[in-house]
């Protein structure tokens, strides 16, 4: 390019280069629809209020998409967790139309509606807006041992790999896939009325461990679990399992530690 | 309340969004304590024997109105459903009947929510209804 800006003889500015004129085709393709976010601070605010916001999206917007392009030009205050965005870091669990899903796993043109409200999850503090404390969850998880507790695990100059079977893994590697993200907890029926229940996160990660071959830590975790506030309290709605965005199916996890406790499994 | 968001008695008995397991643990609930306040008003009711025949016939009449059809009716229906739905949580609460756990893969269909268990929900469901419509009959003498 010359010192003016004008193009080197011979050569010609197109009207609109290709990848403006591709941006501006999927720009026209792309649709509205309204967002709601919730807003709450719970140092200054008795209720939460609601935000609206036009956005456009793509049959590929997440509805985290959404609210980060609403953060980024419109309300920089808004409260949100996330990093990985792509369902693996399990930290933008959120109620979105009504159900606990990942923002970054949900997208707007699968909600099939023209608004889209999102509330922070059920059954957990709010920090602010759509985050909330993730206290209890770690402390209910931390409670039930989640690692392999075994006596000879003290690594020494004989120890040698804990062989398995693929037939080994195919037990528990399902549980194995929670990544943490409480909207299991934001279901149940039971964590809705009561703040003492181990909830389901902590009861599938118990059976993981349990299931796993490794282990010997079977009847210290039964332990823990069997308790007023334990396994009993749970009443088999699945609504865990409906929300779960990984697979790993928390109902069947504690229908089958209760096999054990019941002494039909060993 | 707002702070800590726990959804409450409104949440838990919000049957409509999880699927039919979901109202299947609602008409649970609903249907155990229901039969828990028949089987109370039951005690009740019969020892009216102790007080003599007239007493007995009087509270006998009552379930001869229409209120006394319709609330029969719902205790047939109430005690179908609850037995029919009781059967399957006491089998999948023993950890039958859940399928194996296996390698999760998209589109993650818990296999915990499988076809037995909700076949056996829309059964007790229908064995509910049909009890009750054959009920009704019975009382209305078609
Ligand atoms: C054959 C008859 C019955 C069977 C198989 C049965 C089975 C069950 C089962 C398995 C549960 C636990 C449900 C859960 O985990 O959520 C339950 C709950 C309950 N049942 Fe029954 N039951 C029967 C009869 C009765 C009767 C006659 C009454 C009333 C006197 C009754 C009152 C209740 C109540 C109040 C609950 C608690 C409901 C809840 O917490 O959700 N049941 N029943
Ligand atoms: S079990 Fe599923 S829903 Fe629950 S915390 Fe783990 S990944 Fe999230
Ligand atoms: S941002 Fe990591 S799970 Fe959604």
């Amino acid at each position: 390019m010359t010192k003016d800006g004008a193009l080197p003889k011979g050569f010609e500015r197109p009207s609109r280069s290709p990848s403006q004129e591709k941006y501006e085709k999927v720009k026209s393709s792309s649709k509205t629809t309204t967002l709601r976010i919730s807003k709450f601070n719970p140092e200054s605010d008795s209720t939460s209020t609601f935000s609206e916001f036009k956005v456009h999206y793509q049959r590929w917007t997440t509805v985290l998409d959404a609210i980060l392009e609403v953060k980024s030009n419109y309300d920089h205050s808004i409260g949100v967790r996330y990093s990985c965005r792509q369902a693996t870091c399990g930290s933008c669990g959120m109620i979105i139309n009504g159900k606990p899903r990942l923002a970054c796993f949900t997208k707007i043109s699968e909600l099939d509606s023209d608004l889209v409200t999102v509330e922070p999850m059920n059954n957990f503090p709010i920090i602010r807006d759509l985050a909330v404390g993730f206290e209890r969850l770690i402390a209910t998880h931390k409670r039930i041992k989640p690692y392999i507790i075994r006596d000879d695990s003290e690594v020494t100059s004989e120890t040698k790999e804990f062989l398995q079977s693929p037939e080994d893994v195919e037990k528990y590697i399902q549980f194995a896939g929670c990544i943490k993200c409480g909207l299991c907890n934001s279901a149940c029926p039971t964590m809705a009325t009561d703040s003492s229940f181990v909830g389901p996160q902590a009861l599938a990660q118990a059976y993981r461990y349990v299931a796993d071959n490794r282990d010997k830590g079977k009847d210290e975790r039964l332990k823990i679990i069997d308790e007023p506030h334990g396994i009993w309290r749970c009443h088999f709605a699945g609504s865990c399992s409906q929300v779960c965005p990984k697979g790993v199916d928390p109902a069947m996890g504690i229908q089958l530690l209760r096999g054990y406790l019941l002494g039909y499994r060993k | 309340m707002e702070k800590d968001r726990k959804e409450g008695i409104k949440g838990m008995a919000n049957p409509g969004r999880y699927g039919i397991e979901r109202v299947a643990y609602w008409l649970m609930r609903i249907t155990g304590l229901g039969l828990l306040f028949y089987f109370i008003g039951h005690i009740y009711e019969t020892s009216n024997l102790l007080d003599g025949k007239a007493a007995w016939n009087s509270m006998l009449e009552l379930t001869q109105t229409t209120e006394g059809h319709i609330f029969l009716t719902l205790v047939i229906g109430m005690c179908v459903f609850h037995t029919g739905n009781g059967i399957r949580l006491m089998i999948g609460q023993a950890g039958f009947g859940l399928g194996k756990p296996s390698r999760a893969d998209y589109p993650y269909t818990p296999s915990s929510l499988n076809m037995k268990n909700k076949l056996c929900i829309y059964v007790s469901i229908g064995l509910a209804a049909l009890a009750m419509m054959y009920g009704l009959g019975v009382m209305y003498d078609v």
